[in-house]
């Protein structure tokens, strides 16, 4: 027993983490300073100190709302839009005498609009609620010091202090102090997704001191005290001092297992609590991500401005004339309209003082041409919204069988902004290929491998997974070399024989995978990239299996060179230098069997060469040459190296190393990337590797048909510019006949500067020789127009080219390229250009990627598609909308944004022309009551609406409407640049549809006035009255709105002849159920339809006649815009009809004529008619 | 076997109405605006609307109608100059006739209006001046603040309150044809549901038309809302300034070449405001009244629809060709 506490101390010691020196006071100096005050007294949570502390429970809330402040917050909400605001203070007037209607007729819509938008809050925060009432209410073990044993709790009722049990696959109830495992040396194993979206295993060691106590009984006596840093959202950051046995202890993040991440590959661990609820890091870091809005909306608030100087503007001039009557009213003590009593009257009439008159009317006017402002716009564009992303989720053609993942979109305000993208930025890893890696080759120093190069390159690109030769051999996943010669260990009789065994056990040795054996003896790699798994799993098969791995050691099952029977062997692990996007490469420190003290080293290529020793260059221009073909096929490449060490070289090392390990200094990266290289030098190089990123399924044809569609295609990608251009041709980015455009900084007098080292002068002559470059490529493109080409450029040229006096000269010659690939782009570079392009061009940019890096580049996009693929969930968290593989883009694009797009802008400008058409007949009718501001309707009419009559015909036009179906969506993708130039949306339309308005209200008031006004309209000679005129009109506008939009749509199925045809049948039981109301509460109304309006012949037709006449208009403009100057989807349309009438035919003729056989699939062919070139189809392809 | 089952069931699921509306893929109508519709659709509209429109002017036609100004003529012309202070004046007689000449035969009933022009009885202050609970249920309601400044006379309450029934038109008409005194009912000119729903049967006129300041015409106290239906004529407000409100209905034919004389009591002030008093004789058919607006309007838009299809067809065979 002792003998295993001794070693596992003198291992700990090793591991790089696990620091254990109490002199670290002065490192965590901040303790105890401002934002370091936290004190934890462990296993005491009832003890005084502790409660006096008044930390929170562990009771979480991640709701919006309390039932408490709901009503208030979300009103609150509500009225920070401009309409809603004004619609308050209209409803606050209109108990006023200036209000022209009653109040509760104003104030009831307005509740059914504010209402609705608060039930949809409410249901949303209710679902929050659920899964914080599941959340709080799941049960932990907690150490119950009466009994001394773990009792099982709530969550909610944890407190600070309390020491917990968590066993293997739950979740850590709150920020736990990890004191020991079922591990010997107090490691464990979590999985962080939910924090960070990464699936692969992160080791936490438990202090030294601490990792003994391992059963209940052994608790019964713990006392400890933690002091450490305040609540904060650093989710890899922690500092803390554990005073333990009269000793201090430094604590870092390796200790701390945090909330919402689960254990992994350990049955159990202790811990002590030191967050609760809402002081957890991952609840700290809950926020909001930035809201986006959409150009759509920014232009409707806009029109909502217009639409508001109509209103202000109709209001003065109702007012100048108002004013100008009540005037006359009194003149020289005569009263003119002497039933008006103009010597006792309101201020709101007084001819005596008429501009207060007409001041006072201007804010009835106000109110009584509210109904411009279309009141429940906002809620009927959200609604639709939301619906129109169920659709987007429940879509079958985006669900992924395999990952079993359905398209997802996260945010419901970007729907038809996805109908407008003009540029499309994708990161390529993940995004574009698989990201699944496949061992494809691994260049062993001389050992030829032209052969299976050659074989490879002879292959089709764009099909690299069939490329198999040798069937015979199951194939492996993330395995996809066969040369008999070093296969099925023959590569023991090769010559270089030892340096492929080193070769082989760097790829097993060093990595940060964990082996995790399966039931049926199978062994699966969880490892932090693709890459490294792939690695692994070849060493497999070449016989280097790494089997089993712990916080110090490493085994593997080897072939044994000399007996060629299978051994195991234990690798000592004494250290891992671990990789970073900025060094480039990780190595492992290990000792061998042999008692060797050996560094492994795998890295870039440009990284390992430097580090070469003199001797260990060998193979180095085999290799390059290796490296190099590789990546012209595509490949990924690594170089591999080793080092032997000598013990004394080491131990100095080592100390350095710990010290700057354990420091917790700002600098402590700097300083162990600084120890790190010092060790990482005279590597002997022993190969490379390569690994093939495989194209995701259906990318070439998915981005072929966006390119045909005219989006714009930016790839940005970490790779070699080689590596780049390949998958460039690979999926079709750039293709056969397309002019390449490159700017690079890679040339000879670029480099023969760099050597000497002077900055200013390599930056000055970089910058001048970009700025060459792109000038002679913009001469290019301006010279042969009727070429395509593809800008490749790399990220050093790229941060010249983004100066400020080249950007302009840039961006011109990327717009005009059709493809643009950046190579060797750093994340911050991507989220830069990100920002560029969005700015320069002014158009809607997407992007899209899968990983964390891309996060910065989704977020600053219009739209950020995330890949929910390999690399974990962090972009999808970051993303708007979030789907499986790349293809699915193209749907989503083409056939999603298309009809969001068109919905959304139909809807808005029907909204505007449904509510002019009914604002207008107010103003002429109040045109006849000499500006006095009497509406021309019952006040009920009025407010029913926008809430009843017209509602929901548009709601279905905004979910349901199709121009074409989504089959015809991507077999025309010409058809999307209609969203992308913005044709179903621009003001000319706009201002089309409220002059169809205007027209419509003329047609209605002065038809529907002339007609059943002056002579008797029935035959028992009643006249027309005021009430009866409302009605008219009324029934006239519900008939043409809904006729008109009935006119609009191309798509109808029950659900729009329902809602049409049923708002129209709604308001005739409306006005018989209110017109059966007593007289004091319906008024006018009253038996109006029943009574008055249905026996005579006169109001039905009249109503035909106004109903017809109001809809000629639009329907002849269509019907010639249609003939004469088509849309694409009219196009698309007509041909969809002629297709079928000629199907018919088809079917007609072939039962007259049966022996005539023709084939069906022809038939399309036959009667394609030209499609117009919109900008994109020029960019076909010519295959 | 079970996943047979589920694919099956998959596979039913793919047929069902539900899963189609997931899929957007509902069955739909999918009109589009080809040349022959809209060839049809003109054509269509033109062919019932030229016809329709043809029907109701000859309806209208059909309706005999005799219609006088009366309010010039019965000033006399004395105060021709000065309009308003001879409809003020009391001590003038107001009494006026005017002759009707009868062009065509008149079929009974012949609905007797009188047209007032330039009136604005929809002015808001006018149209709010009322008081449904008072007219319903009398005196004893309160809170017929909205009848201001009518609202009370003496500090005891008006009723009927407010502008509107204040303002009652008081001309009054009687017809004679040769000697005899033509029978004119005038019971049964308001709308049913106002005479049972809108007037009580059990309100009196109180307080009315008795201060310093006398509008339109009076009421008798003695007599229900619910049975002044003069009243409950002009209470139901016009839509618009120039307005025809039923005064009664003669019940004998009217034959070719008869004269009417109408004996009027001139009463009612137009004149300070220009508004223009005239008095109609009417029949009327299915139709209604004497209007040939409805049915020049369905030729108009008819024939422009026929013009439409026709310019339509040659411009869309023309650039097929």
């Amino acid at each position: 027993m002792a003998s295993i506490r001794k070693r596992s101390i003198q291992l700990s010691k090793l591991c790089s983490f696990a620091c254990c020196r109490s002199d670290s006071l002065d490192d965590h100096a901040q303790i105890a300073q401002k934002g370091y005050s936290r004190v934890v007294y462990c296993n005491e949570p009832d003890s005084q100190e502790q409660i006096r502390l008044k930390y929170r429970g562990n009771y979480v809330s991640t709701t919006k709302y309390t039932a408490i402040n709901f009503i208030p917050k979300s009103l609150f909400e509500q009225f920070r839009r401009v309409a809603n605001i004004y619609f308050l203070v209209v409803a606050c007037v209109s108990f006023s005498p200036l209000a022209p209607y009653s109040a509760p007729s104003i104030i009831l819509p307005l509740v059914v609009v504010i209402g609705a938008t608060m039930a949809k809050e409410g249901v949303e925060d209710w679902r929050r609620r659920l899964q914080d009432i599941e959340a709080n209410n799941r049960k932990v073990k907690v150490y119950d010091r009466s009994s001394c044993s773990f009792k099982q709790n709530k969550w909610k009722d944890l407190r600070v202090g309390e020491l917990v049990t968590v066993y293997k696959d739950e979740y850590f109830p709150a920020d736990i102090l990890l004191l020991s495992s079922n591990y010997e040396d107090g490691v464990c194993y979590v999985e962080t997704m939910n924090l960070d979206g990464e699936t692969n295993l992160k080791l936490k060691h438990a202090l030294e001191v601490t990792s003994s106590l391992r059963d209940a009984g052994s608790f019964k006596d713990f006392r400890a005290l933690i002091k450490c840093e305040d609540p904060n959202e650093h989710l890899y950051s922690f500092v803390g001092t554990l005073y333990y046995d009269c000793q201090q202890y430094s604590l870092s993040p390796q200790q701390i297992l945090l909330r919402d991440s689960k254990l992994k590959n350990t049955d159990y661990i202790f811990g002590v609590v030191i967050f609760t609820g809402h002081d957890t890091k991952v609840m700290q870091n809950a926020t909001d991500p930035p809201s986006k809005r959409t150009k759509i909306e920014k232009r409707m608030d806009r029109i909502i401005y217009v639409l508001f100087s109509t209103l202000i503007s109709i209001s003065f001039i109702g007012s100048f004339f108002f004013g100008i009557e009540t005037k006359k009213d009194i003149s020289g003590g005569n009263y003119r309209r002497w039933y008006l009593r103009p010597d006792k009257t309101t201020v709101f009439f007084d001819p005596k003082r008429p501009a207060v008159a007409a001041f006072f009317h201007c804010l009835t006017g106000l109110m009584l041409y509210g109904y411009l402002i279309p009141i429940s716009l906002y809620i009927s564009i959200e609604i639709c919204k939301v619906l129109q992303s169920i659709f987007i989720n429940q879509d079958q053609a985006m669900y992924d069988e395999e990952t079993d993942r359905p398209a997802h979109a996260r945010t419901s305000n970007l729907n038809e902004e996805l109908g407008q993208v003009h540029t499309i930025l994708s990161d390529k890893t993940g995004t574009l290929t698989c990201n699944s890696m496949e061992f494809e080759m691994p260049a062993l120093g001389v050992t030829e491998v032209e052969i299976a190069l050659a074989r490879k390159r002879g292959e089709q690109l764009t099909e690299p997974t069939s490329i198999d030769g040798f069937e015979s051999k199951k194939s492996v996943k993330g395995f996809n070399f066969r040369d008999e010669r070093i296969m099925d260990g023959k590569w023991v009789n090769e010559e270089q024989k030892d340096d492929i065994q080193k070769f082989f056990r760097v790829l097993a040795t060093c990595h940060t995978a964990v082996p995790e054996v399966m039931d049926s003896g199978e062994i699966i790699y969880e490892a932090e990239s693709p890459d490294e798994a792939a690695f692994v799993i070849a060493a497999r098969e070449f016989g280097f299996q790494f089997f089993a791995r712990n916080q110090t050691s490493i085994k593997l099952h080897e072939l044994d060179l000399e007996s060629g029977i299978t051994v195991d062997r234990v690798y000592n692990l004494l250290h891992v230098l671990e990789f970073s996007s900025a060094r480039k490469r990780m190595s492992v420190i290990v000792r061998n069997p042999e008692n060797q003290l050996l560094l492994l080293a795998k890295g870039a290529d440009s990284v390992i060469f430097e580090r070469l020793s003199k001797q260990g260059r060998a193979f180095e221009d085999k290799t390059k040459e290796h490296i190099e073909r590789y990546s012209e096929a595509g490949l990924r490449t690594l170089a591999v190296a080793y080092r032997e060490l000598d013990d004394d070289e080491y131990k100095t090392w080592e100390k350095e190393f710990l010290n700057a390990k354990t420091s917790v200094t700002a600098d402590r990266d700097v300083l162990v990337d600084e120890w790190a290289d010092r060790i990482e030098r005279d590597l002997i190089l022993l190969g490379a590797t390569a690994v093939e990123d495989k194209l995701q399924k259906g990318v070439p044809a998915c981005i072929d048909k966006l390119a045909r569609a005219g989006i714009g295609i930016w790839v940005l990608t970490g790779d070699k510019r080689g590596t780049a251009i390949n998958i460039g041709y690979a999926c079709s980015l750039l293709r056969h006949g397309m002019k390449q455009i490159v700017i690079t900084l890679e040339l000879p007098e670029i480099e023969a500067l760099v050597k000497h080292g002077d900055k200013e002068a390599i930056a000055k002559a970089s910058l001048d020789c970009v700025k060459k470059q792109i000038n002679e490529g913009k001469l290019q493109v301006g010279k042969e127009s009727s070429i395509e080409f593809g800008l490749i450029i790399d990220g050093k040229s790229l941060t010249f080219a983004m100066d400020k006096t080249l950007v302009n000269d840039f961006m011109d010659l990327a717009m005009s390229c059709a493809t643009v690939i950046c190579c060797r782009s750093s994340p911050k570079q991507k989220a830069v250009i990100t920002r560029l392009v969005k700015s320069v061009t002014g158009k809607t940019t997407l992007a899209i990627g899968d990983g964390a890096n891309d996060v910065g580049m989704l977020q600053e996009a219009d739209i950020g598609v995330g890949i929910s693929g390999v690399e974990g969930m962090q972009a999808v968290m970051a993303s708007d909308f979030a789907i499986a593989q790349f293809r699915f883009l193209e749907r989503l694009l083409l056939v999603h944004g298309h009809w969001c797009y068109r919905r959304i802008s139909m809807m808005i400008c029907y909204f505007f022309y449904k509510n002019i058409t009914f604002g207008f007949t107010l103003f002429w009718f109040e045109a006849y009551t000499s500006f006095s501001g009497q509406p021309a309707y019952n006040d009920w009419y009025m407010s029913s609406y926008n809430v009843f009559f017209t509602s929901l015909p548009v709601i279905a036009l905004g979910v349901f409407d199709q121009d074409v179906s989504s089959r015809l969506c991507l077999k025309h993708p010409s058809l999307y640049q209609e969203g992308v130039q913005n044709l179903l949306f621009n003001w000319v339309l706009i201002l089309g549809w409220m002059f169809n308005g205007l027209l419509s209200s003329i047609i209605i008031f002065f038809l529907t006035t002339n007609s059943i006004i002056g002579q008797a309209f029935r035959k028992d000679g009643q006249v027309t009255d005021y009430s009866i005129l409302g009605v008219t009109m009324y029934t006239c506008v519900v008939w043409t709105v809904n006729c008109q939009m009935a006119l609009s749509i191309n798509y109808f199925t029950w659900i729009q002849h329902l809602f049409i045809w049923g708002s129209i049948a709604l308001w005739y039981i409306f006005l018989v159920v209110y017109g059966s109301i007593p007289p004091t509460l319906s008024t006018t109304a009253y038996k109006v339809l029943v009574e008055a309006c249905a026996p005579s012949i006169l109001y039905w037709l009249t109503t035909l006649l106004v109903v017809i006449s109001a809809l000629l208009p639009l329907l002849s403009y269509r019907a010639f815009q249609i003939r004469f100057r088509p849309m694409e989807h009219d196009k698309i349309q007509i041909q969809r009809r002629r297709s079928e009438s000629l199907e018919r035919d088809v079917a007609q003729s072939r039962l007259s004529e049966s022996s005539e056989t023709r084939n069906s699939s022809e038939l399309p062919e036959e009667v394609r008619i030209r499609i117009n070139s919109l900008k994109g189809s020029s960019r076909r392809k010519n295959s | 076997m079970s996943e047979t089952n589920s694919d099956r069931q998959r596979r039913g699921d793919r047929e069902s109405a539900f899963y189609l509306f997931t899929q957007q893929r509902l069955p739909a109508c999918k009109p589009v605006l080809t040349p022959p519709w809209v060839i049809t659709i003109y054509f269509l509209v033109g062919f019932i609307f030229v016809p329709v429109g043809l029907f109701t002017l000859r309806a209208s036609h059909s309706v005999v109608e005799i219609e006088e100004r009366y309010d010039i003529e019965c000033v006399p012309s004395q105060f021709r100059n000065d309009k308003v202070s001879y409809i003020q004046d009391d001590s003038v007689p107001k009494n006026c006739s005017l002759l009707f000449k009868v062009d065509k035969y008149m079929k009974a009933p012949i609905y007797i209006y009188y047209q007032l022009e330039n009136y604005y009885q929809n002015h808001r202050r006018y149209v709010r001046s009322r008081s449904d609970q008072q007219l319903l249920h009398g005196r004893n309601f309160h809170g017929t603040s909205y009848c201001q400044p009518l609202e009370s006379s003496n500090n005891r309450p008006i009723v009927p309150c407010g502008l509107i029934a204040w303002s009652l038109f008081n001309d009054t008409f009687t017809f004679i044809r040769g000697k005899a005194l033509l029978k004119v009912n005038r019971t049964n000119i308001a709308w049913k549901s106002d005479r049972d729903h809108k007037f009580g049967k059990n309100v009196y006129p109180f307080n009315f038309q008795n201060g310093t300041w006398i509008g339109g015409g009076k009421l008798n106290p003695r007599i229900p809302l619910s049975n002044q239906e003069d009243l409950i004529v002009w209470m139901r407000i016009s839509a618009l300034p120039s307005f025809r409100k039923l005064y009664g209905r003669i019940e004998e034919d009217l034959d070719v070449g008869d004269y009417v004389v109408v004996q009027l009591m001139n009463d009612y002030n137009t004149y300070s405001f220009g508004g223009k008093k005239k008095l109609v004789l009417s029949t009327s058919n299915w139709l209604g009244g004497k209007n040939d607006f409805l049915g020049l309007a369905y030729v108009f838009v008819g024939s422009s629809s026929l013009t439409v299809a026709i310019v339509f067809m040659l411009l869309h065979l023309r650039s097929q060709r």
